[in-house]
Order: structure tokens, then C-alpha cells, then sequence
């Protein structure tokens, strides 16, 4: 039953490895999700190859949301922009290690949602982009 | 411990929510479940009586006619109003509170016009007002909530030497729990030449409340909080003021005459009734009622009581864990809780995989949580048909929670 907390949700939860701001970034997007607050800012640097060299999340939420940002911001360090676009909500679910009903998948996918917006230099973030 | 009595009334509460595990529902402060009285009176409508009501002549229009009123007159005395013109049916509180806004607020208020609002409503309570300052000017004052989850009302009392046209506040809050001193509210503003709107959606299903009591001038609620369906509820209105208020919705059954180019109201409380009701829904209000008749609104309370007593006695125990609001004696069933450990999602979540729905978020009272500095809470409430043992089970739910995150 406790599929959804597994360790490694517990632990990026409690204590992130890529939780913060960074200033000055190329890169900022900022959403949340209205129904819970979920809230999730995501800063990036990046060189002219347009390739991510820092990237870190800051915001508030449950375990899944905050969990899920660490985790995709660890993941996109090293990657292009290009790439970036590219990631879909199947990534997200890779890296959390986990199956989720679609309330839950919300605050999971909020991370990707905020990223994606950035990137794309995005007014909004919708939900197509995690689709 | 005996077996609560009520329980076999509620064929839902059977069922498990995962094989082999028990539903423990605490979650009827966002709406109740139904007996099977009120299932059986909404089927029985539609098996054998199914017509629109007020306009036809053949027999199952006029005992849909007759089913509906009925229903309309239990509601009237179980609030102790009047008269059933006193008793207009809307989808919910919401649409009650918004009614008033619309029709009374419209004509009555000008710009500068001060509204008392406390820091506690919940979202019901605060739009509509918010939607009239913006179109009208009109000014919104707010009584403050204490630490302790009470309203100031040594602040209403200079809140009220603004001359306020209405006070509209929440009977009993949705998140803390709080009963408010409705009578002596209203008693304040009438003397300060307001007028009182009461928002009942959580003390009608929960308590004794007499309108002829309290004095209110309005007061709103639903059905599907106190074991009836949703999509109805009612807004009493005093006769006086409802007379004089223009018409909500257009449409057919609020009108007496009408012709091309204008038309005359109709009379009390079709006026604010436009278009064919929710007839099932309004019977089913009906035997919803006559359920909590049977058992007597004092012995649903005290049930509550009994279950919040407890409940926050047992939650106390558990470390890093905290109740909001005021001690058991101030309140309804509601136990909203926070921890600095957990977030109210993963609580929910958890909690769900033990069985036991509780409402986690902001409960549609987000200002009150800002004004508490917390982002969202959990919720678990109570009605007639919980047990100590289910308080037990969300104790233990608790606890694992607490295991997972520390």
C-alpha cells in the first residue's frame, strides 16, 4: 500500500537535493496548481550550445510534487533545451517509480508542467504540455 | 460500546473501499451519506410518480405538485419558519447566498454601503459579495478570528458603529469547527440597523436551529449535508424583505402574467423559482428531514459531541500532530488538524489507503488558512452515523503516517 511513498519519494521530499533559486538564471517559470496550492518555481542556466549547466526548484506542496521536482530537475542537468521539450509524463512516472490515480498525477506532473512552460518561453502552463 | 443504531440506515457505509478493507467515512462536512429512506423516496418518485409540477391537471402532475410543497413545509418546520412562502428552494447554499447578493444587494445597496463578513467564511460566503463590492463599491469589513478559532466580537461591535446594511457569517465553520454565537450576532445588528444573513450549511444538518429564535432575516443551506441529495437546498428569507426583493432567475414558474415586451412576478416563493425544479431532489429534501426528525436533532448532536470529544482527545496523543480551532465544547465535528511533517495530501492519501476519506486542502476557505499561515489542512467530520471505533481506526491511520514521515 505504500507503493506511492516509496524511499525515494520520502527522502527527496524531506530532504531535496535541488532545492533553491538561482539568480542570475537564463531560464524561470513559476505555476501552481490551483485546486491543492501546489506551488513550484523552476530556474535554469544554461550555455550557448543550449545546454542545461544548472538548474534548481524552489515552491511548496506534498511529497509527490516536491519529490517529482527534485527528481526532474536532477535529471535535465547535462541535457538540452531540445531534449527537454521532448519529456513527457511517462518520464516523470520513470523516475518517480510509481502508478498514481489522476488526482495524485496532478501534483506529479506540475514539475514538468513548469519546466516545459520555460522552456517553451510559454505566457501559461497547460496541461497539453504534459500530455 | 454499543453499536450505533444508525448505521444500518446508510447501505453505503458496507461497502469496502478495496477488498477487505472497511470504508470509514469522515467526510460529511463536505456532504452526508443517505439513508435508504431518502434513495427509496427519490426511486419511489420516479417508479410511480414522475411529472412536472405546478401547471398540469392530470393526476401525477398534481401528486408531484402535492409530494414537492409537502416537502416544502417539512423544511419550514425543522427551521421553525413562518410559513412555507418563507422557504425558496435553490441548487445549494451557494446559489441561496448569491440569490440574496444578487436581488437584495442589488436594490438596497450603493456605493460606500458597509458588509460585515468574518475572516471564517467559507468561499459561499465571500464571492458573491466580493463579485457585488466590485460591480456596486460597496465595502466589505470582516470580524477577525482569534487564535483560539473565535470571532472577535469586541471588533464586530466597533465593525458595527459603521452602520452596516447586512452581517452575513457562517453558523458553524467548515474548517475549525467553531459554532458562532449566531443569536447574539444577530441580535447586534439588528440594534446597529443591519440585517443578518446566516449561512447554515454546516448547523441545520447538525444541530437544533429555530430562524424564529435567532431572529435572522436570512438563512441558507443544503440538503446533501444533512442526508438529503445534491442539487437542492433552501434559503429562508423573512416575508417582509423577501416581498420586496426583485426577482432572481426569468423564466417560467416565476412569473403570474406575462406578455411581449413585460411581465408580473410571481407570488412568494415561486417568484424566486424560475423553471421546472429539481422535483426528486426536493422530495428526497423532504424525507431527508423526516429521517433526522425520527431520531431528533438534539440526539444527532450529542452523538457529535460525544465523537469530538473523543476525537480530539485521541489526536492529541499523537507527537508533531495539531487540532485547529477551539476545545470540543466550542465546536461541532469537525477536526481539521495540521503537522509540520506531513503535507495534507500525503495525510489523505495515506489515510485512504486505510480506509478512511477525509477531506484534505483548503476546504474553500483559503483566506482563513492564510489568516492561520498554513497553506492547506486535514480534515476528518463527523455525523450521526460515526463511531468511536472509526476514530480509533483514524488514530491508527495517523500514526502511520507519522511512522512513514519521520
Amino acid at each position: 500500500m505504500d507503493d506511492l511513498y516509496r524511499e525515494i519519494i520520502i527522502e527527496r521530499y524531506k530532504s531535496p537535493l535541488y532545492k533553491g533559486e538561482l539568480d542570475p538564471h537564463d531560464i524561470t517559470f513559476e505555476d501552481e496548481n490551483p485546486l491543492c496550492g501546489d506551488h513550484i518555481r523552476i530556474d535554469l542556466r544554461v550555455n550557448d550550445q543550449g545546454i542545461i549547466k544548472e538548474a534548481a526548484f524552489s515552491g511548496h506542496g506534498c511529497a509527490i510534487s516536491q519529490a517529482s521536482a527534485d527528481l526532474l530537475v536532477e535529471s535535465i542537468i547535462g541535457k538540452k533545451l531540445e531534449e527537454v521539450k521532448n519529456l513527457s509524463k511517462q518520464d516523470i512516472l520513470d523516475l518517480l517509480g510509481i502508478e498514481m490515480g489522476p488526482v495524485r498525477l496532478k501534483c506529479a506532473l506540475l514539475s514538468l508542467k513548469v519546466l516545459k512552460a520555460g522552456v517553451y518561453g510559454l505566457g501559461e502552463a497547460s496541461d497539453e504540455l504534459v500530455e | 460500546m454499543p453499536v450505533n443504531p444508525f448505521r444500518d440506515d446508510f447501505p453505503i457505509l458496507n461497502r469496502e473501499v478495496k477488498p477487505g478493507l472497511k470504508l470509514v467515512y469522515l467526510d460529511s462536512a463536505a456532504t452526508s451519506q443517505k439513508p435508504v429512506s431518502v434513495i427509496l423516496a427519490m426511486d419511489d418518485y420516479y417508479r410511480t410518480t414522475n411529472a412536472n409540477v405546478h401547471r398540469g391537471i392530470h393526476t401525477l402532475a398534481e401528486e408531484a405538485t402535492q409530494a414537492y410543497e409537502n416537502a416544502r413545509v417539512k423544511v419550514q418546520k425543522f427551521i421553525g419558519a413562518n410559513s412555507s412562502r418563507e422557504v425558496i428552494f435553490t441548487r445549494n447554499t451557494t446559489e441561496a447566498i448569491n440569490l440574496v447578493a444578487y436581488t437584495w444587494g442589488r436594490k438596497y445597496l450603493a456605493a460606500g454601503d458597509v458588509v460585515v463578513l468574518t475572516e471564517m467564511e467559507h468561499h459561499a460566503n465571500l464571492i458573491p459579495w466580493q463579485l457585488l463590492a466590485t460591480e456596486k463599491d460597496i465595502r466589505l469589513e470582516f470580524i477577525p478570528v482569534t487564535d483560539e478559532g473565535l470571532l472577535d466580537l469586541q471588533v464586530y461591535r466597533s465593525l458595527l458603529e459603521m452602520r452596516p446594511k447586512l452581517v452575513s457569517f457562517t453558523h458553524m465553520s467548515n474548517v475549525l469547527g467553531t459554532i458562532n454565537p449566531a443569536k447574539e450576532i444577530i441580535t447586534l445588528a439588528h440594534q446597529a440597523g443591519a440585517l443578518a444573513l446566516v449561512d447554515a450549511a454546516q448547523s441545520v444538518p447538525h444541530f437544533p436551529v429555530s430562524v424564529k429564535d435567532l431572529d435572522a432575516d436570512f438563512l441558507a443551506f443544503s440538503a446533501h449535508k444533512m442526508c438529503g441529495p445534491t442539487g437542492i437546498g433552501a434559503l429562508y428569507g423573512k416575508e417582509r424583505i423577501l416581498s420586496e426583493m426583485p426577482p432572481f432567475m426569468g423564466g417560467g414558474e416565476m412569473i403570474r402574467k406575462v406578455s411581449l415586451r413585460s411581465f408580473t412576478p410571481n407570488e412568494l416563493p415561486y417568484k424566486f423559482e424560475a423553471g421546472t425544479p429539481a422535483i426528486a431532489e426536493g422530495i428526497g429534501f423532504g424525507a431527508a428531514i423526516d429521517y433526522l426528525n425520527t431520531i431528533g436533532m438534539q440526539n444527532v448532536a450529542k452523538v457529535e459531541e460525544d465523537l469530538i470529544a473523543y476525537a480530539i482527545e485521541q489526536v492529541k496523543q499523537i507527537p508533531s500532530l495539531s487540532v485547529l480551532g477551539p476545545s470540543a465544547n466550542k465546536k461541532g465535528g469537525v477536526l481539521s488538524m495540521v503537522t509540520e511533517i506531513a503535507h495534507p495530501h500525503d495525510i489523505a492519501q495515506i489515510l485512504n489507503d486505510h480506509g478512511v476519506a477525509v477531506r484534505a486542502g483548503h476546504h474553500c476557505a483559503m483566506p482563513l488558512h492564510t489568516r492561520f499561515n498554513i497553506p492547506a489542512s486535514t480534515r476528518a467530520s463527523f455525523y450521526l452515523y460515526n463511531t468511536r471505533e472509526e476514530i480509533d481506526l483514524l488514530v491508527e491511520a495517523l500514526k502511520h503516517v507519522v511512522q512513514i514521515f519521520s
